[in-house]
């Protein structure tokens, strides 16, 4: 075995964020002491992640390095490690509102958000099995306490427990399968294992076995059908910042850990697991889009349509390449930048109403115009209509897999981004077609929501017009995957 | 057409884009000045549109005007040219700009009197014709598609909150046909893409590339279907008539008058320009759709007692043309199918803008309780009459043109049909020969006492579209030049 490579500054963007999140600890214990205003909080989230952002890209086209064989430094561990910081950013100006009135351990909430942003950037740059556990674990502890923050609402703790209990069925899954695989290849890196797969290890029962396990234990933290059952009560819970939260990072982690697990280590065994995560992928896709035609909640129909989305992705696993890699990586960003607009619009409407229901929208477009038009926007988006990011993110990301020869799952997908069309257009009806209720006048946004809707609002524009910066970083990410 | 003049074409999609988000920047209540955007735009739109017609030379190259710009490029799993934004046009294409350049003039003027929310309205009129307008000329798959579905994206607010009558219905499920039928499309491209192989959405390499026979008898049906849904093929059809009655005017107008051409271009384009094996073998059931369509649709409007029922109906007809004319696979017969996208573009347009004019004064579109228009609206009359002459093929007016056309390929591919299709146009006379009869004619009934002529706008947008109609009518030439030529080089396989 070569020297192992243990430079830690090759970390550096995370120990940035672990000492913000000690500070925003220590100065929340003290702030009644010291007499600080709790708009710091938030300001030293922003400026950690901010100065972690510019750290990472001293990062940017340097050679392909890792840290100990466990956590690789490459362009890849760069391209997450921005759009996690950025989305980080995003939810922190986004939320400070909300938080400000309706949670009380502020320090907590801060700290945790850091805490899982670091789990989520080394769940992409993991290259062995148990730092990928270990990555997995770190973003989920900080979600279960974040989803029962919320301690005025009792759909909040009941969420939390819901969430930990299953999560903690879910991990054990995971560490099991892991643990055959360890098992059966001998080795928990991912080149190791690789090269034990060469050797003939794939198809014997028990590797088999381990894959399950596998699949089954991403599944959940991927939401993927039928291993959903906690999303939408857990999105229903959460405060919704945290919700937010988990459905762009907590959800593109698990796509870019599965991304490099599958297709580093496992590309060999592509005919064991391609079958289980199609089946998979198809279920997810149907059953999320079709039951969120059925919800009234704003945040149930985004957790299902949220599973929905997660079936598209898991379509780019199923045909894992290079091609569909980089597509899934520009999707990821896409989804990201879009999702997040949507749930900052969410929450900027709760801040002014307290509501969640898709009813209480009805007349938004003229008592918040601006608002409507940018919910209208990225819901479209969601359900892929041109001029926005959802169009060409989607039709990159379907059309690597139809070059995989999986032309029919491609057209499942279309299908069912069809019936997301459906749903989204019941809310968007809501904001145009229905009357106002009654004593409702024009409101106005705060300038920091404006600020925050703004950049997203642009950036989904900005993604469907122009995506090709994006689409070119993604490549290059995804080729230091594939080689 | 010179390879500079592609300026000139990229300017079709970008004007109406501009313009929209121009008008976000405009406070809503400053009438005028959305007047004056809206107007400078649609005049720009309209003049550029001329010019591309006249401009386009018909014994130059196939695509002219064809300038590129580099989209994505060698990543993933595209090559060289992956994306383009590629503009150009062909001789199928020119036709169709005139004809939106002409209903958008025409459609703007008369949505002047929309007061409530009209920003809001022009916003997503705008869009709409930019995605049609960059339908035309695109010359990139991608783009091609993603303009496509930028001309259907907008319908459903358009519908839902200008419309009338059964509004959130039609518009909801215009809006889900008209996506659903995208799935076809989308499978489609994915697999034309795939199968070619060259790993670049170029349209004209991929026109040039060869597929295998078998995929291509796979796939044509996908476009016939896909694009079909927003042309108003028969048995995918019943979106139109709600859709269509539910529709503000100037929506209506468009969307008859210009959206519905977009899927037999569509099906031009996809379907003979890139797979003619294909096209050759399910030719016949195009045409027997085409032929069922144009005679059923004759029969519901025969049925209906409501004027943009009927005119839906009539389209869903006239449509019937579009398709019989294609599946002839002769050259007079295609030739036919694409003077009737122009024809019936115009036409249209002119009848849902003087539908819309009368019923913004009575708020009624029931053709049986009125008598007398003619003494108080002859101007309206005179308008109407001529949009009607030309429905059913009067010589010197536009669709006797085009169906003449039609007719003719379809005696020569199949006599029976082409039978058929004369007994369609004599329907077309009785409806409409009816209609007028009611309306028109008799004692003036005292409840529309209030009815006044038609606005100054409006009777501008008529009088252009009836220029328009009368010199295809007239003077047939420029047009039958140029799509003939478009069609002998786009799909010389398929000409018989």
């Amino acid at each position: 075995m070569s020297e192992l490579n243990f430079e830690y500054g090759l970390l550096l963007p995370e120990f940035i964020l672990v000492g913000a999140a000690a500070a925003v600890l220590m100065l929340d214990a003290f702030r009644e002491d010291l007499r600080i205003s709790r708009n710091l909080l938030p300001a030293i989230t922003v400026l950690g992640a901010l100065i972690a952002g510019v750290a990472s890209l001293l990062f940017l086209d340097r050679d392909p390095t890792d840290f100990a064989q466990l956590i690789a430094v490459d362009d890849y561990t760069t391209f997450f490690r921005i759009l996690f910081i950025a989305t980080l950013i995003a939810i922190v100006l986004g939320s400070y509102e909300f938080v400000n009135r309706n949670i009380t351990h502020q320090g907590e909430f801060y700290a945790l958000l850091l805490a899982s942003t670091i789990g989520a950037i080394y769940m992409a740059a993991a290259r062995e099995l148990l730092t990928a556990y270990i990555s997995i674990e770190l973003l989920s502890f900080s979600l279960y306490v974040g989803v029962s923050l919320a301690k005025t609402d009792t759909r909040s703790g009941e969420a939390g427990l819901k969430y930990v209990l299953l999560g903690g069925v879910a991990s054990a899954m995971l560490l099991y399968g892991l643990s055959i695989i360890y098992g059966t290849t001998g080795a928990t890196t991912y080149d190791g294992i690789a090269a034990a797969l060469e050797d003939g290890v794939v198809g014997t029962p028990a590797f088999l076995l381990g894959l399950a396990f596998l699949v089954g234990g991403l599944g959940f933290k991927a939401s993927a059908v039928p291993f959903h059952m906690w999303t939408p009560d857990a999105y229903e819970g959460a405060p919704l910042p945290i919700t937010a939260y988990i459905s762009a990072t907590s959800k593109a982690a698990t796509f870019a850990l599965m991304l490099a697990l599958f297709g580093i280590a496992l590309d060999a065994a592509k005919a064991d697991w391609q079958w289980m995560l199609a089946s998979l992928a198809v279920a997810t896709m149907v059953v999320g889009n079709l039951i969120a035609i059925q919800q009234s909640n704003i945040k149930r129909l985004l957790a299902y349509s949220s599973i929905g989305q997660v079936g598209f992705m898991l379509m780019a696993i199923t045909t894992v390449s290079d091609a569909s890699g980089s597509a899934l990586l520009l999707h990821l960003a896409g989804y990201l930048i879009t999702n997040l607009a949507v749930f900052i619009a969410v929450i900027a409407f709760y801040n002014r109403t307290g509501s969640e229901e898709i009813e209480d929208f009805r007349g938004l477009a003229e008592t918040q115009p601006y608002l409507a038009l940018v919910i209208t926007t990225a819901l479209f988006s969601l359900s892929g209509m041109p001029l926005l990011a959802g169009f060409v993110t989607k039709f990159v990301l379907f059309q690597a897999a139809a070059e995989e020869g999986f032309l029919w799952l491609a057209t499942v997908a279309v299908i069912m981004s069809t019936v997301s069309l459906y749903y989204y257009l019941k809310v968007i009806r809501q904001m145009y077609v229905a009357e106002p209720a009654d004593g409702d006048s024009r409101w106005r946004l705060s300038p920091i929501a404006y600020l925050t809707t703004g950049v997203l609002f642009l950036g989904i524009f900005l993604v469907g017009l122009w995506a090709t910066p994006i689409f070119e970083a993604a490549d290059g990410a995804s080729a230091m995957l594939f080689g | 057409m010179t390879d500079n003049e592609g300026y000139l074409l990229l300017s079709l999609p970008l004007i109406p884009l501009g313009a929209a988000v121009l008008l976000m920047f405009v406070p809503s209540g400053e009438r005028t000045l959305i007047r004056i955007v809206t107007g400078a735009a649609s005049v720009a739109m309209f003049v550029i549109s001329v010019y591309v017609f006249f401009a386009f030379d018909y014994r130059g190259e196939q695509f002219q005007g064809v300038l590129a710009w580099p989209w994505f490029e060698n990543v993933g799993f595209l090559g060289e040219n992956g994306v383009q934004l590629k503009v150009g046009v062909d001789g199928i294409a020119a036709p169709m700009v005139l004809l939106t350049g002409i209903v958008i003039l025409t459609g703007t003027w008369v949505s002047w009197k929309q007061e409530h929310r009209s920003k809001d309205f022009f916003i997503l009129l705008f869009v709409l014709v930019a995605g049609v307008y960059g339908t035309f000329v695109a010359l990139d798959l991608f783009f091609w598609f993603l303009l496509y579905e930028t001309a259907v994206l907008p319908m459903y607010l358009l519908i839902a909150v200008w419309g009338s009558g059964r509004r959130e219905y039609g518009a909801m499920k215009l809006m889900m046909m008209l996506v659903a039928a995208s799935i076809l499309i989308f499978t489609a491209i994915f697999g034309i893409f795939t199968e070619a192989g060259l790993g670049t959405f170029d349209l004209p390499a991929l026109f040039d590339a060869t597929y295998d026979p078998t995929f291509q008898k796979i796939m044509f049906p996908l476009i016939v279907l896909g694009c079909g849904t927003l042309g108003g093929i028969f048995p995918l059809h019943p979106w139109s008539p709600d859709g269509h009655a539910a529709a503000p005017t100037a929506v209506s107008m468009l969307h008859a008058g210009v959206l519905m051409k977009l899927g037999a271009f569509g099906i031009i384009r996809l379907g003979f320009q890139m797979m003619p094996e294909g096209g050759e073998f399910w030719a016949p059931a195009l045409l027997t759709l085409g032929i069922v369509g144009a005679l059923y649709g004759a029969i519901g409007a025969l049925r209906q007692t409501d004027f943009k029922l009927m005119t839906g109906f009539s389209s869903v007809s006239h449509m019937g043309y579009v398709f019989l004319g294609l599946g002839t696979l002769n050259l007079i017969g295609m030739s036919g199918a694409v003077l009737q996208m122009f024809a019936h573009g115009v036409m249209t347009a002119l009848f849902f803008l003087l539908i819309g004019a009368l019923y913004d004064q009575s708020h009624d579109r029931e053709i049986t309780h009125y008598s007398g228009l003619a003494k108080q609206m002859p101007i309206w009359a005179v308008f109407f009459v001529i949009a009607g002459l030309a429905s059913f093929g009067l010589p010197g007016l536009s669709g006797f043109i085009a169906e003449v056309h039609i007719f003719i390929g379809a005696f020569r591919a199949y006599p029976i049909v082409g039978g058929l299709a004369v007994l369609t146009a004599a329907i077309t006379a009785t409806y409409l020969l009816r209609m007028f009869a009611r309306t028109f004619f008799g004692e003036a009934d005292p409840r529309w006492s209030g009815i006044g002529e038609i606005t100054w706008a409006e009777r501008a947008g008529a009088t252009v579209l009836s220029i328009s109609i009368f010199a295809l009518g007239l003077w047939p030439a420029p047009w039958i030049d140029r799509i003939a030529m478009g069609l002998e080089m786009g799909i010389p396989e398929v000409l018989s």
